[in-house]
């Protein structure tokens, strides 16, 4: 099968692409929708979102979640907030300022129709969020309020004190419930999706683990939707779930969907610093912080007095001193390369060097205390609970940690994969944030793709599949069943002598070192001979104890290791091909003379999709080319 | 530090458990519970016994899947915290700590310190959300919402989910997590179209799976997101006027 990568994108101009497409897809009438079955895996926002619409619509929905309620999916994490075109601040935003910010956040590497189709739908989340009752922060006058985030000039962005991605999430959940009731949508807890069954080419199904009795069973459909997350787990450390994984997208991409810009990794500069080697994962403070938070070093290398005694001409406000314009607020890729670069030259903070100050004292003088409080009080407490220090008197320290994959599997503009009836939602594909995200911008996309796109898209696939339904008893089903029992019981089996945890740390280190806020083309060959070594001894060393028929957290996260030893592979096989920097992608040996990112558009003006060639062999590199009609190329300032 | 932890082990919802006693040593200070759990996992690991199975997630204290009685208090000693956000450094050398799954018979154990608080899933389909398809929301500044109200609505709509109100309660009652539902939509204009027929169909799943409310307030103490049981106050009221209204429209016919 030779895969054509065609991204769809409808023909017109950029701001009526969306409305053409709506206005042509295939359409299943009403009374049909309920011959079709539909399966959706995740329920974060861009599961649970797309669950509960196709429910509304009636299509019959069964939705897959491995938590003990859709309600727990780490979307319900996200702090800061979420963007829109509203322009209720009369600061000149637009659409076309929405769409044009995210395109060049994202370092010219995002398609121009999918970005501008999201910040058209912005505006509709918002009015959609708030008629299920998501209690967004609000002025004394009763009108929705707002806040600026990184790499933006507007106050566009939309929150629910530092727990927007918790009530955005509640509001989709709410409605997901409502329609289980109601009988359109089955919910599956505590499943774990382990392969994707593909028929003649067409997804058609799924093969799950029930995670208390270990029962492994096939879902047949007529379109599985993988609303599954993203993948910075593979870093060990980071700001995401533990659970968080990539097994479900991996699996689909090894049953042939090409896994798009796997080294689009985002480091979010603002995150508590590591303070121990027992530590599990990482945790963000929110980039909302940085609308007040000054960050700075001090000038002094080595300089270890308490940040108090520290001078004022003595602090190097360096995101201020750098990018004067954007300030405190410059994008994310930038604000963690240039905290790591304070670091490296010897005047990070903390024990371990490796963090730089956050500080509201200058915010709580100018506003007083009591609305710093308001604004991040949540935050604040956090912090204090995790480090014991306090925030409102002494500056926080922070420092990057892993935290959103921009890349993903490759999607159509109708978030459709490269197999047909294969559809991919939020953060688990790669279409709208190029080669870095803006902040408060992944809420958007998840419920965007969710509540807007796919319900509609969705339809024009399944129009042409009225009466080719698949059975479970089709040998394809029985065939993934078999793989997945085998995989479950050679994990089970090695008997070996480590944790799965001790190869997890040992494999994010590697990615860390190698494939994380600067790499280099020397660094990632290293780096993919390590994994490889790591990965072979990973499956006759690992131990895992109890069996497969009973709950078993080992043996879950053991799965999920091991398609992290080979995703990890893939991210540096792409990052070592993409000889340039881009957003997030940072290879040292491209860079211009004061440090920035530097982009080769001649060469890499495109979307790397991998496709997948069996165990052991070399991916085979697709190209879907970048055209941009709208947006001029530039250098990205934010000077 | 060194710690002894009398921890419940249970194989499974029809097994018998029991506490088993294991050794906490070394262990930072600045180490979270779960993550105290986790390094004695590793040596139970190593040793070749199973490891305690605890649900968690997120670790930051939003998600809800962790929670456990920490020397009987749901989530630990200390108010407002959920377990995975509670630090080492508020437990002594020496201690003994005694650690079990959330007890309430709505809660049935799955495997050592998980339950299965589907029930509480329940109470949401009944009736916690507002009813309105995707695609019929009018413009969202149609509505203004005054801010102490909005404030009001975004405390009650805080609650996690974990369970802990119900684990704390002597009559294993879930009358915060219904309430903060039922105020969360109540207080809000979107609410209001639902608001009787939403908290009678929500107390009445609510009492098929739990016991009732003889205002202990141990909820309230222990609640990681410190949930007022004001709102308790308010889904009672709600409850009653809804009652009179179905009274006086069965009798005026």
């Amino acid at each position: 099968m030779t895969i054509q990568l065609d991204s769809k994108i409808p023909p017109g101009p950029l701001p009526q692409k969306w409305e053409f497409a709506k206005s042509h897809y295939k359409l299943v009438n009403p009374a049909n929708k309920r011959k079709y079955d539909i399966i959706v895996v995740g329920a974060g926002l861009a599961g649970a979102s797309a669950a509960a619409t196709l429910g509304e619509l009636g299509y019959n929905v069964k939705c897959f979640v491995y938590h003990d309620s859709p309600r727990r999916a780490h979307s319900i994490a996200a702090q800061g907030g979420i963007n829109a075109a509203k322009n209720y601040r009369n600061d000149g935003d637009s659409v076309y300022r929405l769409f044009y910010d995210t395109i060049k956040g994202g370092d010219y590497r995002a398609r121009e129709g999918n970005v501008h189709r999201l910040a058209e739908l912005s505006v509709n989340i918002i009015d959609q969020a708030v008629a299920q009752g998501v209690p967004f922060a609000r002025e004394y006058g009763g009108a929705l309020e707002n806040r600026s985030f990184g790499g933006v000039q507007v106050s566009r962005t939309f929150y629910a004190r530092g727990q927007t991605g918790q009530q955005l999430l509640l509001g989709a959940f709410q409605a997901l419930e409502r329609q289980i009731a109601l009988g359109t949508v089955k919910q599956y807890n505590r499943y774990e999706m382990l392969d994707l069954v593909v028929v003649d080419g067409h997804a058609k199904g799924i093969i799950t683990r029930n995670l208390i009795t270990g029962k492994i069973e096939a879902f047949a459909a007529d379109a599985v939707v993988l609303g599954t997350g993203g993948y910075v787990n593979v870093f060990y450390l980071s700001t995401n779930a533990m659970a968080s994984n990539a097994t479900a997208i991996w699996r689909a991409h090894k049953r042939g969907a090409t896994f798009a810009n796997p080294c689009y990794t985002q480091i979010h500069p603002t995150c508590i610093p590591q303070s121990g080697d027992y530590q599990s994962k990482l945790t963000l403070m929110s980039e909302s912080l940085r609308n007040d938070g000054r960050i700075w070093v001090p000038k002094a290398q080595g300089d270890k007095r308490s940040p108090k005694d520290i001078p004022e001409g003595e602090r190097d406000y360096y995101l201020e001193r750098k990018y004067p314009s954007f300030g405190n607020l410059a994008p994310r890729d930038i604000a963690s390369r240039a905290a790591k670069e304070a670091c490296d030259e010897g005047k990070g903070i903390g024990e371990s060097g490796r963090g730089v100050y956050l500080d509201f004292a200058d915010a709580i003088k100018r506003l007083g205390r009591p609305l710093i409080e308001e604004r991040y009080g949540n935050l604040f407490e956090m912090y204090h609970d995790i480090t014991a220090e306090d925030p409102y008197e002494v500056p926080m320290r922070i420092y990057p940690a892993p935290h959103y994959s921009m890349g993903g599997l490759w999607v159509d503009y109708n978030l459709m994969s490269n197999v047909p009836g294969l559809y991919v939602t939020g953060e688990a594909n790669f279409s709208d944030h190029g080669a870095n995200r803006l902040g408060a911008s992944a809420l958007m996309q998840g419920l965007a793709d969710g509540y807007f796109v796919l319900p509609v898209t969705i339809g024009d696939y399944l129009a042409t599949q009225f009466g080719k339904k698949v059975a479970p008893a089709h040998p394809a089903f029985a065939e993934a069943e078999t793989a997945v029992r085998q995989r479950v019981t050679r994990l089970l089996e090695a008997k070996g002598t480590r944790s799965v945890d001790s190869y997890h740390k040992e494999l994010g280190t590697i990615m860390w070192d190698y494939c994380g806020m600067a790499r280099s083309a020397e660094g990632l060959k290293t780096a993919l001979g390590l994994i490889r070594t790591l990965r072979e001894k990973y499956w006759t060393d690992v131990r895992v104890l109890g069996g497969g028929e009973e709950p078993n957290q080992a043996l879950e996260k053991a799965g999920r290791v091991a398609d992290f030893f080979e995703l990890g592979e893939l991210m540096c096989i792409d990052a070592l091909h993409r000889e340039e920097s881009a957003g997030g992608h940072f290879r040292v040996e491209h860079q211009t003379a004061d440090g920035e990112a530097e982009r080769n558009d001649d060469k890499f003006l495109y979307v790397a999709a991998w496709e997948h060639k069996g165990e052991g062999n070399e991916p085979v590199l697709h190209k879907e080319p970048l055209v941009y009609e709208e947006v001029k190329l530039a250098t990205r300032s934010y000077k | 530090m060194d710690l002894t932890l009398h921890v419940w082990r249970q194989k499974s919802r029809d097994a018998e458990g029991q506490l088993v006693t294991y050794k906490a040593e070394n262990i930072s200070a600045e180490a979270s519970f779960l993550e105290m759990l986790d390094v004695v996992n590793e040596r139970l690991t190593e040793k070749g016994e199973d490891p305690i199975h605890f649900e968690h997630d997120c670790r930051e204290g939003i998600c809800g899947s962790c929670g456990m009685m920490i020397n009987g208090v749901a989530h630990g000693p200390i108010g407002g915290t959920a377990t995975c956000q509670l630090h080492m450094r508020n437990f002594n050398h020496g201690d003994e700590v005694v650690v079990e799954p959330w007890r309430a018979r709505a809660f049935p154990v799955i495997k050592d310190l998980i339950v299965d608080r589907t029930p509480l899933d329940k109470i949401i389909q009944a009736g916690g959300y507002i009813s309105v398809n995707t695609g019929s929301a009018v413009e969202a500044n149609t509505l203004p919402i005054p801010k102490p109200v909005q404030d009001l609505s975004m405390d009650a709509a805080a609650c996690i989910q974990c369970g802990a109100c119900v684990a704390q309660c002597p009559n294993g009652a879930a009358q915060l997590f219904t309430a903060a539902k039922v105020s969360h939509l109540a207080l809000l204009p979107q609410g209001q179209p639902e608001r009787y027929e939403r908290v009678v169909t929500m107390v009445e799943v609510m009492e098929t799976y739990f016991g009732s409310c003889t205002l202990f307030r141990e909820c309230e103490a222990v609640c990681p997101k410190e949930i007022s049981t004001k709102f308790i106050e308010r889904m009672n009221k709600d409850y009653l006027a809804a009652k009179f209204k179905a009274l006086k429209e069965s009798a005026t016919g």
